[in-house]
């Protein structure tokens, strides 16, 4: 097959995949500037740049107005949420909740405050904010997620807030053009490991156009990796190797600082 | 200089963990203890999670008693009978203190009986140190004679049987106490995670009468086996041992302990043990500070696994 043949080809299955999808009147168009950061021995945080543009076409209206969301969400985790009461003249941890699948990373960036975007119904359903994304806990024998201003749930998301693990900017997507925008994720120096989605909705009118979604990976590289996964895979080697690395260093230091 | 934690999970400042290891470090050598009861809040004060510094803390302490142990041996101030005879309890009151700690930990709250078991220890163990040295300073200053050895009070505890001659402290003693001595500690040590040196050398001093000139070697002696042996088990069982915060901790401890073990030499005994009783009696107060006032935030999160 020549490379002209296989062209014609290319062009024929995109323009079939556009005819099977013809009410779509916008599509996005997304990348990240790095879909594989590294954390390296001076990792100290890092800021991902995310950018795109809304691509419109014949039957899309001239001047319409975009909204824009950008979820991102890290690898999910179980957490628990224990609350401290006084008993005994002690304080003590005694009651708590436990947080299901929750993302261990979560960001929430747009271009204007949710309120602005969509009805509260449209923000529920849409999960905009932190105060609209699903949170599961386990409620007895239920798994649901609480109102917003539950003690646990409030609790958890400004204490990941403080953390800058939780974080909510109703001002960090720019439109550069109409069409053409950009956002900044941070990535605090104790961010976790693994894979992050990002979710961008585009919001016109106050409902949703279209969505797309992409995704990067946080990996540990070089020694780091090495010795995580040896921790982990061989633990008595390790173990050995490290009681060892202590005998020798003690040994080492009396003889370095000896002078009788 | 930031360096990331591959076990630990976060970046900290290479020089503020030399810093605390070489501090740790020089009281671990002036008072012949390990000093993991000040090492592991240490840590968890400046961020990394407290199951990860207990595990790396056990391998830190283990080499700075090594090193200590050997300039110890040199001086000849380690008697190595009575070392083997506080193993053989001390082993075995390691493990008993392994399966009392996952015992715990599945009924939970074993943070709370930590932090209390702490409070209760360091303030009764500092309280009577502090009081103990601050009696024989009076003493020695109102002029009477200093005596740390009473060779002719022989309490309940030499009328055991089971007598064995330890040659080089100069002691004639039953096997019985100083095996139960070094199983307490075993014990205390693996549930607290600690080397429990700060209450084996009173121990050995008061109890088993021990002179000082071998005590702080030989109990150094314990403490390294019982940590080699408690990295070796945190490593295996919880892989939460971070080699290269250890690594960072072992360099700043070992050179610390050196000079601190110079420093000890030229203190004299009882304001050796009043200055310690004094500071195991500081943490062991702020351990129930902390469980007094109300705290900052009443809220606190705790990743429990199931990472998908």
């Amino acid at each position: 097959m020549t490379a002209r043949a296989s062209l014609t080809l290319a062009g024929l299955v995109v323009a079939a995949l556009l005819a099977a999808f013809p009410a779509r009147a916008e599509r996005l168009i997304v990348s990240v500037s790095n879909h594989r950061v590294t954390v390296t021995p001076n990792y100290s945080g890092e800021e991902l740049v995310l950018f795109g543009s809304v691509e419109k076409d014949a039957s899309t209206p001239a001047d319409r107005n975009y909204d824009l969301v950008v979820t991102v969400a890290g690898p999910r985790a179980d957490m628990v949420t224990r609350r401290k009461e006084r008993k005994f003249g002690i304080w003590i941890n005694t009651d708590s909740r436990q947080f299901l699948k929750v993302p261990t990373y979560l960001a929430l960036f747009s271009n204007r405050p949710f309120e602005a975007i969509a009805s509260p119904e449209v923000q529920r359903r849409q999960q905009l904010g932190l105060n609209n994304v699903l949170l599961t806990q386990r409620v007895g024998p239920d798994y649901a997620d609480v109102v917003p201003n539950d003690a646990f749930r409030s609790a958890f998301v400004r204490l990941r807030r403080e953390h800058g693990l939780y974080r909510e900017a109703t001002s960090a997507v720019t439109f550069l053009t109409p069409t053409l925008f950009r956002t900044g994720i941070p990535l605090p120096a104790e961010v976790p490991i693994g894979t992050y989605d990002v979710e961008i909705k585009l919001f016109a009118d106050g409902q949703l156009v279209t969505r797309t979604e992409t995704a990067f990976e946080i990996v540990k590289v070089g020694f780091e990796q090495f010795v995580a996964t040896t921790a982990r895979q061989n633990g008595f080697v390790y173990g050995l190797a490290t009681a060892f690395m202590a005998l020798m260093t003690g040994w080492m230091a009396s003889i370095v600082f000896r002078k009788d | 200089m930031q360096l990331y934690l591959p076990i630990a999970d976060i970046p900290v400042n290479v020089f503020l963990i030399l810093a605390m290891g070489a501090a740790v470090g020089f009281v671990s050598g002036m008072f012949g203890i390990g000093g993991g009861f000040l090492m592991t809040p240490l840590l968890i004060f400046v961020g990394i999670a407290p199951a990860v510094a207990v595990a790396s803390v056990a391998s830190h302490i283990a080499a700075s008693s090594f090193s200590g142990a050997i300039s110890y041996w040199r001086r000849r101030a380690i008697d190595p009978a009575l070392a083997v005879v506080l193993l053989s309890g001390g082993s075995i009151g390691t493990a008993l203190g392994v399966w009392m700690f996952t015992l715990l930990r599945s009924l939970g709250q074993l943070d709370l009986l930590i932090a209390l078991s702490y409070v209760i220890l360091l303030t009764t163990v500092g309280g009577l140190m502090f009081w103990e040295g601050l009696r024989a300073l009076l003493r020695a200053r109102r002029g009477g004679t200093v005596t740390t050895r009473r060779p002719g009070s022989h309490g309940w505890i030499h009328g055991l049987p089971l007598k064995m001659r330890f040659k080089r402290s100069k002691i004639y003693l039953s096997v019985i106490p100083v095996i139960v001595v070094g199983l307490v500690i075993g014990f205390i040590g693996a549930v607290m995670g600690i080397g429990g040196g700060f209450i084996l050398v009173p121990l050995m001093i008061y109890v088993l009468r021990v002179p000082t000139s071998t005590v702080i070697g030989t109990s150094m002696v314990l403490t390294l086996v019982t940590m080699v042996f408690a990295t070796m088990l945190h490593a295996v069982t919880n892989h939460l041992v971070d080699a290269v915060l250890a690594l960072i901790l072992m360099v700043g401890g070992v050179t610390g302990a050196q000079f601190g073990a110079r420093a000890g030499q030229k203190i004299r005994g009882e304001h050796l043990r009043l200055l310690l009783g004094l500071l195991v009696l500081a943490v062991g107060v702020r351990f129930a500070v902390e469980l007094v006032i109300r705290p900052e935030d009443l809220f606190t999160i705790r990743e429990t696994g199931g990472t998908g």
